[in-house]
């Protein structure tokens, strides 16, 4: 039995349709990030399980039980706002019990589930405070207790960690996940972050006008996109897209890289990734794409035992990130970006080789987007 | 204009001389009448017709005040401001209290569950702060009539309280669109329900519009003369209408000084009101800047 | 400690009990206020109307004569006495009221060390009753006691200030009570306006070296746009409603040179008995209301919406 399950949920403002029949399942325990740009819908699925906008068809079970018609408060669900919502008039400490007292919990348990939480989430010295008195990670910690405090069913988070500077962003990030492996809850969490998305799911939801592209783990969305949007949503910088025309036949598949005509760039494509459905697509013109960190340095060393195709281009752009270091080069009809070791030494202009890993590449239908192989 | 250096040319100070004496001679012609008010008011009646309006008292004396409060005569009876003055309260203070209650939770109600057409039901209340009210003088008096409140200070309170949620429903409506709908929301997943929101969350952090509403229903109602001339009897007669009373009562020798004393008994709570609460007062006016 | 969760049947698909009710409560809420404000404000207009249709005189009755009332309106010189001191008694309060109010705030904004004593001596008298404000200006317009007897005991013995008792002046001196007691609320506004303008556009425009009095007439007063038309709005209509003044200062005297149709409505209708008649005069000043705020709660509204 899921301990969430979305069931052919539309949600229509107006005329307008935002949810378009969105269908889900996590089991307890699991840790969903929905992602997707803003106006994706991502906000009012949380809205919709929250109980805070109603559905227009479809059900919403929690635990096996139907909560599609029932008011937030009947739900046992918590939920952590972008801005917090801090209750302004009341310290933390009732903050953090409101919910227990609007339960009916007696006092003695409240004041027991309030110390823990703030054990748990090192504000134990904050308790006394005004939230107005707080800042921006503190007020964090204190809307995450608000919401464990009350060990509910299914934890919300949307957006919580946006408003926070991008170092506090990064500690968080990682307390989150810290205290998700150690309470084993259920958790949905809504970032527009894919490093967020990446780094705390269990499986992410890839959502896009209403619907959702992709569901699988954060491997799967990576490195197994069903589509080029996912493919270029997922990852930064986000992956590279080359057209190209396909030739050959079943074994010997090879593309060719459309470029301005000076010189033709020839890529075989690997046996071992080849599908059916590239062989209606011969002589037609396809979208490769690649990420950055598939391109590598051609290194001398290797010799015969290097992997993946050879090209050479000239650099147009170098940027050293400390880690690495992002080049810009023009190939096809376009610019790539390559993420190299941070010891290459190349400059501007300057032609460099480079080996790309085919193997990880994936291959899109030019007019449709959809992914071939 | 901070944080401009001014120019300290001889010129620039003779301007700045000049911009001095403007504003010192239009706070001047603020103060003349109250100052004359005053000076009136504690003027025996022979310094009157002897002395030049801005003289200052060679015997000042509280008569004209004793007897503006106890027994000057408003029309036919001869007890002075007094019973008014408390009339007044008696009908400001429950009618502030109800207006701005009723007024709290509309705007609750209108701002944080909104529904379908509640933008319709505020535009069509808000029009309630525009009409000229002689609009519904005639059927207002008949149906306090019916009602049994003709006469009465019930009567006033009622009619006050009912143009006056237009304006505090405005107040507050325009006050709690600026908190945030999460907060709301967080309580409903909480587990609070529609009052319990509204009081635990919301009514907290509403001071600051309570008081501008209090004040500017304060002023509003104890400055209010066409609903009191209009609706009351002898026994509910609110002070605006006593002092006009009593200014209008011709017996004998004119005595400028109470009449004067009158004026300030009258004018003396919603002073003081703005001069405790002058920040909210400006507020209040320039938010509901609408009645008149 | 297991969280408290509702009970209830797991199989309902349509709202629980407390669902429906949360659902209404704040129509509940709304409703009584919403029910006032169509009785009391919208019948009893429609109603206002209906009598200003009928023959009715000291008391409603409903023997309908069409339009007549109005037309009787139309022919009754003192109603065009106090139609015409509304057009002279408004145009020359909003006039006035916005000049006086706009500059005192363009004075006030020159970084004066008394500022906020300034601010609150121009705004007490909106603090006030029109009746207080009329007793006292009838005590210094009061030709043998008050500001003309004061010149005149200076030593200008020619000094003539008679406006009170002067047919054809005495609406002025409503004008000048009105201008009093309201031009320190405009000046307000106007302050507000002034403070919330962009610091930094200021500072923009006296780099580009323009002189001060071009900054404001340039760069600010342009800003202040929507001030000006919320003053003109509220000023206009405290002239329409303009009751309680006339009633303590002139009442609308001498004779009724001094009329407004605020008074010359409760006149008819309470004192005369004409409540016909004064329904229709109530209807005229609605339509009067109804002009200028239209185009106000429009823009409002507008605004809101896009805001």
């Amino acid at each position: 039995m899921s301990a969430l399950e979305i069931d052919n949920v539309c949600k229509d403002f107006g005329t307008t349709r935002v949810l378009e029949e969105v269908s889900l399942a996590i089991d307890s325990g699991e840790f969903l990030i929905l992602v997707g740009p803003s106006g994706c819908g991502k906000s009012t699925l949380m809205n919709a399980i929250a109980g805070l906008e109603p559905v227009t068809s479809g059900r919403i079970l929690v635990g096996g039980e139907d909560i599609t018609w029932r008011t937030p408060a009947e739900r046992d669900i918590a939920m952590v706002f972008q801005s917090y919502a801090l209750y302004p008039s009341m310290s933390v400490r009732g903050n953090i019990a409101f919910g227990l007292e609007m339960r009916k919990v007696p006092k003695a348990e409240r004041e027991a589930a309030v110390e823990r939480v703030a054990d748990l989430l090192q504000i134990s010295h904050l308790l006394e405070r005004k939230p107005a008195q707080l800042s921006g990670g503190q007020r964090q910690r204190v809307a995450m207790g608000r919401a464990l405090a009350r060990e509910p069913q299914i934890y919300l988070f949307d957006e919580p960690l946006s408003n926070l500077d991008a170092k506090l962003r990064v500690e968080m990030r990682t307390e989150i996940k810290k205290l998700h492996q150690r309470l084993g809850t259920t958790i949905v969490y809504v970032t527009h972050d894919q490093i967020e998305a990446m780094t705390l799911a269990d499986s992410i939801a890839v959502m896009r006008e209403g619907r959702i592209l992709q569901l699988g783990t954060p491997d799967e969305v990576y490195n197994n996109p069903v589509d080029k949007y996912v493919a270029g949503f997922m990852g930064s910088p986000s992956m590279n897209f080359i057209d190209a025309t396909l030739q050959g036949q079943a074994g010997d598949y090879r593309l060719h890289v459309i470029t301005d005509g000076e010189e033709e760039l020839v890529l075989p494509w690997p046996a071992e990734r080849e599908t059916p459905a590239l062989a209606e697509h011969v002589g037609g013109t396809l979208t490769l794409g690649v990420r950055p960190e598939h391109f590598a340095e051609e290194d001398a060393r290797l010799g015969d035992r290097a992997e993946g195709t050879l090209l050479s281009a000239r650099v147009s752009v170098v940027e050293p990130t400390g880690a690495d270091i992002l080049l810009q080069l023009p190939l096809g009809d376009g610019e790539v970006t390559a993420r190299v070791g941070p010891d290459c030494r190349v400059r501007p202009g300057e032609r460099l080789d480079l080996r790309v890993d085919m193997r990880r590449g994936v291959l899109f239908a030019a007019d449709s987007d959809t992914r071939l192989a | 204009m901070d944080s401009v250096i001014r120019s300290r040319t001889p010129m620039a100070r003779v301007w700045r001389l000049l911009l001095h004496a403007t504003l010192l001679l239009a706070a001047l012609w603020y103060l003349l009448p109250l100052a004359v008010m005053v000076l009136t008011s504690i003027k025996p009646l022979e310094e009157i017709g002897a002395g030049s309006l801005l003289a200052l008292p060679e015997n000042p004396t509280l008569a004209p005040w004793l007897k503006a409060w106890g027994s000057a005569c408003t029309g036919m009876r001869c007890e002075g401001m007094s019973g008014y003055f408390w009339n007044s309260f008696a009908i400001v203070i429950p009618a502030v209290v109800i207006a701005t209650l009723i007024g709290a939770l509309n705007g609750y109600a209108l701002t944080k569950w909104r529904f379908k057409g509640a933008e319709l039901l505020f535009g069509m209340m808000l029009f309630g702060c525009f009409i000229p009210f002689q609009v519904i003088l005639l059927p207002m008096a008949q149906t306090l009539g019916w009602l049994g409140l003709s006469s009465s200070r019930a009567g006033l309170i009622f009619v006050h309280v009912v143009f006056g949620i237009a304006f505090t429903t405005l107040f507050f409506r325009n006050f709690y669109v600026s908190i945030p709908d999460e907060l709301v929301s967080a309580a409903k997943l909480d587990g609070a329900g529609f009052f319990r929101i509204f009081w635990r969350i919301l009514l907290p952090v509403s001071k600051p519009i309570i008081v501008v509403s209090v004040i500017w229903q304060f002023t509003q109602i104890w400055n209010d003369f066409l609903f009191g001339v209009a609706f009351s009897g002898y026994g509910a007669q609110p002070v605006t209408v006593a002092l006009n009373n009593l200014v209008n009562t011709s017996t004998g020798v004119k005595e400028y000084n109470v009449d004067m004393a009158a004026a300030m008994i009258a004018a003396l709570p919603t002073l003081v009101v703005y001069v405790l609460a002058g920040k909210y007062f400006v507020r209040g006016l320039t938010a509901g800047s609408v009645k008149g | 400690m297991k969280p408290v969760s509702t009970p209830g049947d797991a199989t309902h698909t349509r709202p629980s009990m407390a669902g429906h009710l949360q659902a209404w409560l704040p129509k509940l809420v709304l409703a009584p206020s919403v029910v006032i404000t169509l009785c009391f404000i919208y019948g009893f207009m429609l109603w206002t109307f209906v009598l200003s249709l009928t023959s009715s005189r000291m008391l409603p009755s409903y023997d309908f004569i069409g339009f007549a009332q109005y037309a009787r309106l139309m022919n009754n010189e003192r109603w065009w006495v106090a139609a015409t001191n509304l057009g002279v008694f408004g145009g020359l309060f909003v006039g006035l009221c916005l000049v006086l109010g706009a500059g005192l705030a363009i004075l006030l904004d020159q970084r004066i060390r008394r500022e906020n004593v300034l601010r609150t001596l121009y705004l007490y008298p909106m603090a006030l009753s029109f009746i207080v404000t009329g007793v006292v200006w009838k005590w210094l317009l009061n030709p043998g006691l008050g500001i003309q007897a004061m010149v005149r005991g200076w030593g200008f013995e020619s000094f003539d200030f008679d406006w009170l008792v002067d047919p054809d002046m005495a609406v002025y001196t409503l004008v000048i009570a009105a201008v009093w007691q309201a031009s320190g609320f405009v000046m307000a506004l106007f302050l507000a306006g002034l403070r919330s303008i962009d610091d930094s556009i200021l500072k923009a425009a006296q780099l580009d070296g323009a002189s001060l009095p071009r900054v404001y007439w340039r760069v600010v007063m342009p800003c202040l746009r929507p001030v000006v038309f919320s003053a003109v709005m509220i000023l206009s209509h405290i002239a329409i409603k303009s009751f309680d003044l006339v009633v303590a200062l002139t009442g609308g005297g001498p004779g009724y040179s001094s009329d407004l149709p605020a008074t010359f409505m409760y006149a008819h209708a309470f004192s005369r008995s004409q409540v016909g008649l004064g329904s229709a005069s109530a209807i005229l000043m609605l339509g009067g209301v109804l002009a200028i705020l239209v185009p106000y709660l429009y823009s409002e509204l507008r605004s809101r919406r896009h805001g």
